[in-house]
């Protein structure tokens, strides 16, 4: 490992003016994924910027009924937490699906979403990798691919973001906070990601030393029925193969408001438009699950090895809708 | 090594100029503390193994997958080779070594792993125990895990049956495959207390 200054930042802005200050400089959360990736000699800070003490640590709730959690609550406590559980319960789900518990102690909220694929090629320096080393080619397209992207990948690039709780929060109409020295702003959480295109180094519409205040779930959805399924290789421990958060309102029998998200299939969390567009309004039935979920799907372009994600993440997410459904009707 | 102090000193305060590679770094292992000059690289369980000779805690795959360096940072389970030891100034480190009672007495989860057999090589035991010591309190803390029903109620006590164990247990690998007794240990010691 390169040898790296090190900064603990008091304040947010102290921590945008420590890094623009350092070239080279990266942002330091729980760490579970930077400090594995300078082990592995992917990433080379030259000085870390510690953000993990800053005081984004807490889950509060806010005065139009949306839900703030700071960049700094760790996934273990968001996923424990009361109001979570209660109102948005694909999001705590989709936190407790992933990693272990002792990562999950350390993984922070901002750090989740700002994890790396775990794509083989880019975790090995020796190995061709576009999203690593822009121009170096690809060495997943041709090769190892079964965990790789199905939908919106390019020439460039074929990897998957791996994070379970981002899915949640694209299905739940969540928005990320930023702040740099230019100021705030808030993107919708499906938006924060980015598809690989031909800048596949980009993961996300993130600028360079901008930080990641908080994640606010919105009044909108808080309280609806919502879920998350995710299908891996083993029972526990694993990354998603395919993964799906759902949140569903029926009334009367026929699709009032659908969200849903597909992980493990994307570059990014994929935000299932199609499909919601095809529900709404329409009946709340295993059939018209089965349709919509077909019509999102059709635009997926499997790999040699990969093709086995499509039907998974149809019956997975055709399963989710309709256990939603029936529990609203019961 | 560095300087070691049991006098209680405050945390090393203000981190050294990011141009530095090294930081004064306090930690309160097992009760003790210890100021120590780190490079900013080293992770905590070298520290422990290497600077602190706590060799409890045990170096498998050094990437987060196997849970064998497991301790308590603040009281919570974490993979120690993931952890920069710069980065828990002040924190308060527990080791399987710390997890001993009054007159060197074993800690219950220790005596139920002895009793359970609850393995053959040994080396991921350290890391076991601890996580066990995180799961219970976890558990008793209200956290749910991905096999607790979502109607569960939050805030409560989650009772701890095999299937719990087992999931919550999930980031801690056994080579040797004593599943099922580090299970019967663990339970053992949960239903001694509830």
């Amino acid at each position: 490992m390169k040898p790296f200054g090190y900064v603990r930042a008091a304040s947010v802005e102290e921590a945008t003016e420590a890094f623009a200050a350092h070239p080279g400089a990266r942002y330091l959360g729980g760490g579970t994924n930077l400090v594995d990736l300078m082990k592995l000699g992917v990433e080379r800070p030259a000085v870390l910027v510690d953000v993990s003490r800053l005081p984004l640590d807490a889950v509060e709730e806010l005065d139009d009924g949306s839900l703030r959690v700071g960049a700094a609550v760790r996934n273990s406590d968001l996923a424990a937490h009361p109001l979570v559980r209660d109102r948005y319960p694909a999001l705590s789900q989709a936190l407790l699906a992933g990693a272990s518990g002792q990562l999950r102690n350390a993984a922070t909220t901002g750090g989740n979403l700002l994890q790396r694929t775990r794509c083989p090629y880019f975790q090995d320096p020796a190995k061709p990798c576009n999203k690593r080393q822009p121009g170096q080619g690809c060495g997943a397209r041709e090769g190892v691919h079964r965990d790789h992207a199905v939908l919106g990948h390019s020439e460039q690039c074929i990897a998957t973001h791996p994070s379970d709780m981002a899915v949640a929060l694209a299905a739940l109409d969540a928005r990320v906070e930023l702040f740099d020295e230019e100021g705030a702003r808030s993107v919708p959480a499906a938006e924060f990601h980015r598809l690989p295109g031909d800048r596949p180094e980009r993961d996300t519409m993130i600028r360079p030393g901008e930080l990641i205040t908080s994640v606010v779930l919105p009044a909108a959805t808080a309280g609806l029925p919502s879920a998350y399924r995710k299908a891996r290789d083993r029972a526990s421990y694993a990354f998603a193969l395919a993964s799906v958060a759902v949140v569903l309102r029926v009334a009367d029998g026929r699709v009032a408001h659908a969200g849903i998200a597909f992980g493990a299939l994307a570059h990014r969390p994929w935000r299932a438009t199609r499909a919601e567009e095809a529900l709404v309004g329409g009946p709340a039935t295993p059939d018209a699950f089965a349709h919509a979920v077909g019509l999102e799907l059709a635009a997926a372009q499997p790999l040699r090895d990969n093709g086995y994600k499509v039907p998974l993440a149809r019956n997975i997410a055709v399963d989710v809708l309709t256990r939603l459904a029936s529990a609203a009707a019961s | 090594m560095g300087s070691e102090n049991d006098d209680g000193a405050a945390p090393g305060g203000a981190p050294a100029a990011p141009a530095e590679q090294r930081s004064a770094t306090t930690l309160r292992v097992n009760a003790e503390h210890h100021t120590l000059d780190l490079d900013h690289r080293r992770v905590l369980l070298d520290v422990l193994r290497e600077d602190l000779d706590l060799t409890g805690a045990k170096k498998g795959c050094d990437h987060g997958q196997c849970g064998a360096c497991t301790v308590l940072v603040d009281g919570r389970r974490v993979n120690s080779c993931l952890q920069l030891a710069v980065a828990l100034d002040g924190c308060e480190v527990t080791t399987v070594e710390g997890l001993l009672g009054e007159g060197e007495a074993l800690h219950p989860l220790q005596r139920a792993f002895l009793d359970r057999d609850a393995f053959q090589c040994g080396y991921c035991t350290p890391g076991q125990i601890c996580s066990a010591v995180g799961v219970i309190a976890e558990a008793a803390a209200g956290h749910p895990s991905h096999v607790t029903a979502p109607g569960a109620p939050s805030g409560r006590p989650v009772p701890l049956d095999r299937d719990e164990i087992r999931e919550r247990l999930s980031g801690n690998l056994c080579r040797c495959g004593a599943y099922p007794r580090i299970v019967d240990a663990v339970e053992d010691v949960e239903g001694a207390a509830t």
